[in-house]
């Protein structure tokens, strides 16, 4: 049940700008606020926010221009689509799964209600 | 030629530019910290030895927490550190100077918030034109910004406030003076609980590259997002002195799992928290106040860890 364990901040902070990009208040090569911008905004220490910067450049999420900050890569929506996946595939969906079957319910039931839900 | 070259402005501000960035390096390199070495302290009465060949180094850049039990030393160590109080033994040094010698260089760049102070009595713009002419970099400026996320008015009696908008309005000057080195005992101590989250916007907007802030405390939890490194001292040793990232790097804060040795566990609502040896890849969220605990309760076993 890894997604139960805490992550350390400078991935929080790495989800919740990857939660801006994906509902759109984060356009491609759109500025980000600079390291101190963030870290006063937030309320954190710079050296974990510049941790969190350099984890989402790695990603490709985000990009420098000399001088002039960090911005959104262009493909930044697919990538952070992506990792969200790869991070439910391989972390969240066997505690979901065990419950699931914990509580009894059967794959036909599930397959129903989530079938349901993507018609919403 | 000699003529030639001065005449040409964009050389000249070219090598001054480059001459300055050779020594910022240079002295980044030598001595441009405060540093703790071999110290020996007791008080006279009780005849009681506090630190003995005590030593500790901070760097620019970094927010340092000091944490540990009440009477280790913490408030002691502060006075040391600012040359309030003389070591029988060992020295104290900002920038390759013993700071015991109170020279103005050294006081016009270190600045200490003591958990109680006393503020005159005059107005607030009165106290800033007579303290602030001793710090060079002080800024009326920044002054003014930590004022107004304190929510606090900018001309005000000093007499007529209270001890948390005393505390407020001493912390915004304290930042303001934009000195080297910035420690505050028990900085969240009477803030109400509004303050406490202002208190962290204005050290994570005064923070830069070129500063040191250490702060002492006994509530965590108050502060413990801005800081970058933890040390923690105990009966007149540093148990640990870590940035926390590698505190991260090398313990593990999260629920129990079966076949955990944990170094400290703590049972709650949510079941058994534990610290334990981070194992490879993994890492959590530090929990200062168990890491706190867990250094006390098994000293040796987190040395260990932190040693390899």
């Amino acid at each position: 049940m890894n997604f139960k364990d805490n992550k350390p901040i400078y991935l929080q902070i790495a989800d919740r700008i990857g939660d801006e990009v994906l509902n759109g208040h984060l356009q491609a090569d759109g500025k980000i606020p600079s390291v101190r911008e963030m870290a006063a905004q937030i309320e954190v220490n710079a050296n974990t926010v510049a941790r969190t910067y350099e984890y989402l450049q790695q990603n490709g999420i985000i990009y420098t221009k000399r001088g002039l900050g960090y911005f959104v890569a262009p493909d930044a929506n697919d990538t952070v689509v992506r990792m969200r996946r790869d991070q439910l595939m391989q972390n969240e969906m066997d505690y979901f799964l065990s419950q699931l079957k914990a509580a009894g319910v059967s794959p036909d039931e599930l397959n129903k209600l989530y079938t349901e839900f993507l018609t919403q | 030629m000699l003529i030639n070259l001065a005449g040409n402005k964009k050389v000249l501000y070219l090598c001054s530019v480059l001459v300055k960035q050779y020594t910022k390096t240079l002295t980044q390199i030598t001595n441009n910290m405060l540093q703790i070495k071999d110290l020996s302290f007791s008080y006279r009465k009780p005849n009681r030895e506090l630190f003995r060949d005590f030593s500790l180094d901070l760097h620019p850049g970094n927010v340092y927490g000091l944490l540990g039990k009440n009477g280790a030393g913490k408030s002691t160590l502060i006075y040391l550190m600012t040359g309030l109080l003389t070591p029988a033994a060992g020295m104290v040094t900002l920038d390759g100077e013993d700071v015991r010698r109170r020279l103005p260089k050294t006081l016009s760049d270190m600045f200490l918030v003591p958990e109680e102070f006393e503020l005159p009595n005059t107005t607030l713009s009165q106290y800033v034109s007579i303290n602030a002419p001793f710090y060079p970099r002080f800024s009326n400026e920044d002054m003014s910004r930590y004022l107004d996320i304190f929510e606090m008015e900018h001309d005000v009696k000093l007499q007529s406030l209270s001890m948390g908008q005393k505390k407020k309005v001493f912390m915004s000057f304290a930042l303001a003076t934009n000195t080297q080195v910035l420690i505050m005992d028990e900085p969240t101590n009477g803030l109400d609980i509004p303050s406490k989250s202002q208190f962290r916007k204005i050290v994570a907007q005064g923070m830069s590259d070129e500063k040191m802030m250490l702060f002492s405390t006994h509530q965590v939890r108050d502060i413990e997002q801005v800081l970058d490194h933890v040390t923690i001292i105990d009966q007149s040793r540093v148990l640990l002195n870590a940035s926390l990232t590698e505190v991260s790097t090398r313990l593990a804060f999260r629920p129990m799992r079966e076949g955990d040795q944990p170094l400290l566990a703590q049972a709650g609502v949510m079941g058994t928290f534990v610290v334990v040896p981070a194992s490879e890849g993994e890492e959590t969220q530090v929990d200062l106040e168990m890491l706190f605990n867990a250094t006390l309760q098994q000293p040796q076993l987190v040395a260990q860890l932190f040693e390899q």
